[in-house]
């Protein structure tokens, strides 16, 4: 259990984030910029003191002001990458990921420079310095660097944030294996939803210093206040699914869902195999007839369960389809369909809408 | 061209002052630089300040300061002599004092110009590594500010070896004991006749700063490739 409780000023800018999660997988830490993430990730690795909280990893206690404990950043084997990586300039891939293993405890350890190597795909780096390395290639030594320290804690802050979209999908499939692999626990800041979709378990959603939200990623997620709150983009729903068929033709692969059938493109994965699935609000549009002669190939029956608030020119609804589904539409459209909660209707997904980096091999299918 | 054994004797002893005086003020330096370039504290401006007074002293100046403070009379000068039975007045390890007080600032204001362009960032990560403070700055800290050192190191060895009025103040004009080149050269222009030998230690000067000129550079190049892999 990792329980952060922290309260801090700096001029204008108030932090006052509390939550608990169950420190397993990943604990997403997700909000916009400045609203203060960063901030108290750093409180978590103790670069920087809270005026008054309590920050605790299992029965270790790291912070507590009432206490009067507060341990040195190096006591608190929190392993901390950073967005633009850190490597040390003058060390070589090898001696950047060695660095930490002279202060690491001696037994339990779960990271050999071997596995490491292996997992990351570093054994061609290992030679190179890091001024010579890609964007991609330097956040994984920063991934293998902070591991090596044995940590108890993996903090990650925007690792992808200054990586091109296909080092960013390499560098979080590597993520995944880390966290089904190695079983160090790890809070992933980011303010990204698909990033935060696909990697975790848990979701802190923070807005102004505060937290907004917490609990297990499917439910935050179809949370229909998400969007104010984040300040992005975010509304959407994660399904759960299982590769059912692919249809070779249409290049086309069939995912059972409860509630039906969702056809996305194909997808390299066995049949049989459980992943997440995020469906964007504004990729799920409304009928109340079935829709006949249609180009969408999704098509799930559900009930309104709610109707958000209006903002603009939309409003959010959540559909009950046996799992819940979120659709923004218009509120226009809203009132024309006469909707309400209870009322019945069809969601329509369009299949090319669904992007196949936010298709997630589930954690449990790996276990 | 042969040196004769008086050149010799110069050249020698011009390096071995040089040398000394960069080898004592060096962690002294380090030091420093790193307390005014990372630390405020009150009395920051006058440390700062008498660190780079030398530069701007008449150099003589500094030379009469040395003999009034470490002469055999003076307070400190006579506390050495007492307590350790070390002389520096009119000896050569006087002219290496001279020579690093002066060079002094030169090689703390390189050393702090290389700790303030350093990215801390790196620090905090060694940290979080799990590294103490004391282990982050021989391993990270040091290696990332050698190019600075560097610098300072050779800015001072050369201003060392051009030493000319705080010597001759303090430690007068020994041969053979604080008869640096520049103090030998000088000599040459003073007595009939002198004007060829003065003239052979004037190229043996250029000489020498050229090689640690081109000896710097190919220095400063194999460190930054180390740096920058």
């Amino acid at each position: 259990m990792l329980t952060v409780s922290a309260r801090l000023s700096r001029g204008a800018f108030t932090l006052d984030a509390a939550f608990a999660a169950e420190a397993d997988g990943v604990v997403a830490l997700f909000g916009a910029s400045g609203a203060g993430k960063t901030t108290l990730a750093d409180a978590i690795a103790g670069l920087v003191r809270p005026d008054a909280g309590r920050i605790a990893l299992e029965d270790r206690v790291l912070f507590d002001s009432a206490g009067g404990i507060n341990l040195r950043p190096e006591r608190r084997r929190i392993g901390y990458v950073f967005q633009d990586g850190r490597l040390f300039p003058h060390l070589s891939v090898r001696g950047n990921l060695l660095y930490g293993q002279r202060f690491a405890p001696r037994e339990g350890r779960h990271a050999t420079l071997e596995r490491i190597v292996t997992l990351l795909g570093l054994e061609a780096l290992l030679r190179r310095r890091p001024g010579t390395l890609s964007g991609g290639e330097r956040q994984r030594v920063a991934l293998g660097r902070a591991l090596m320290a044995q940590p108890a804690l993996l903090l990650m802050d925007e690792p992808l944030a200054a990586l091109d979209v296909p080092r960013k999908a390499q560098v979080i499939d590597y993520i995944e294996r880390l966290r089904d692999e190695i079983g160090v626990p790890i809070v992933f800041v980011s303010h990204a939803v698909d990033e935060v979709a696909r990697l975790a378990g848990t979701i802190v959603v923070m807005a102004d210093g505060r937290v907004a939200a917490a609990g297990p990623a499917a439910e935050v997620m179809a949370r229909l206040d998400l969007d104010p709150l984040a300040g992005i983009e975010a509304a959407g729903a994660v399904l759960d699914a299982t590769v059912q068929r692919h249809d070779g033709a249409y290049g086309l692969t069939e995912l059972g869902v409860a509630g039906g059938i969702l056809r996305v493109p194909r997808l390299r994965l066995a049949p049989g195999r459980s992943l997440r699935v995020r469906v964007r609000a504004r990729d799920v549009s409304l009928a109340t007839a079935e829709p006949r002669e249609t180009s969408v190939l999704n098509v799930f029956r559900g009930t309104v369960v709610e109707i958000g608030a209006r903002r603009g020119a939309s409003v959010d609804v959540a559909v009950d389809i046996g799992a819940r589904l979120t659709a923004r539409i218009t509120a226009r459209s809203a009132d024309t369909l006469g909707l309400a909660p209870g009322s019945q209707v069809y969601a329509l997904v369009k299949s090319v809408a669904v992007d196949p980096a936010s298709l997630v091999q589930s954690e449990q299918d790996d276990a | 061209m042969a040196l004769t054994p008086l050149e010799v004797e110069a050249i020698m002893l011009s390096l071995r002052v040089a040398g000394w005086a960069v080898l004592i003020s060096l962690p002294l330096g380090i030091a420093v630089a790193w307390l005014l370039a990372r630390h405020r504290f009150p009395g920051w401006s006058v440390v700062n300040g008498l660190v780079h007074l030398p530069l701007v002293l008449p150099p003589v100046v500094v030379g009469f300061v040395l003999l009034l403070l470490l002469g055999r009379q003076g307070p400190l000068g006579a506390w050495l002599d007492d307590w350790f039975g070390i002389t520096l007045a009119f000896t050569w390890q006087g002219a290496a004092v001279a020579s690093a007080v002066v060079s002094f600032p030169l090689m703390v204001r390189a050393i702090r110009l290389s700790i303030e362009g350093m990215d801390r960032r790196l620090e905090v990560a060694a940290r979080t590594l799990g590294a103490p403070p004391v282990w982050v700055f021989a391993s990270i800290s040091l290696p990332l500010m050698l190019p600075g050192v560097l610098t300072g190191v050779i800015l001072a060895f050369a201003r060392c070896l051009g030493e000319f009025g705080a010597t001759i103040t303090f430690v007068s004009n020994i041969p053979g004991e604080t008869r640096t080149l520049p103090l030998a050269l000088y000599t040459y222009t003073q007595v009939p006749g002198g004007l060829d030998g003065a003239f052979r230690l004037m190229v043996i000067a250029i000489v020498i700063a050229f090689a640690a000129l081109v000896g710097s550079e190919l220095l400063a190049r194999v460190v930054k490739r180390r740096l920058e892999g």
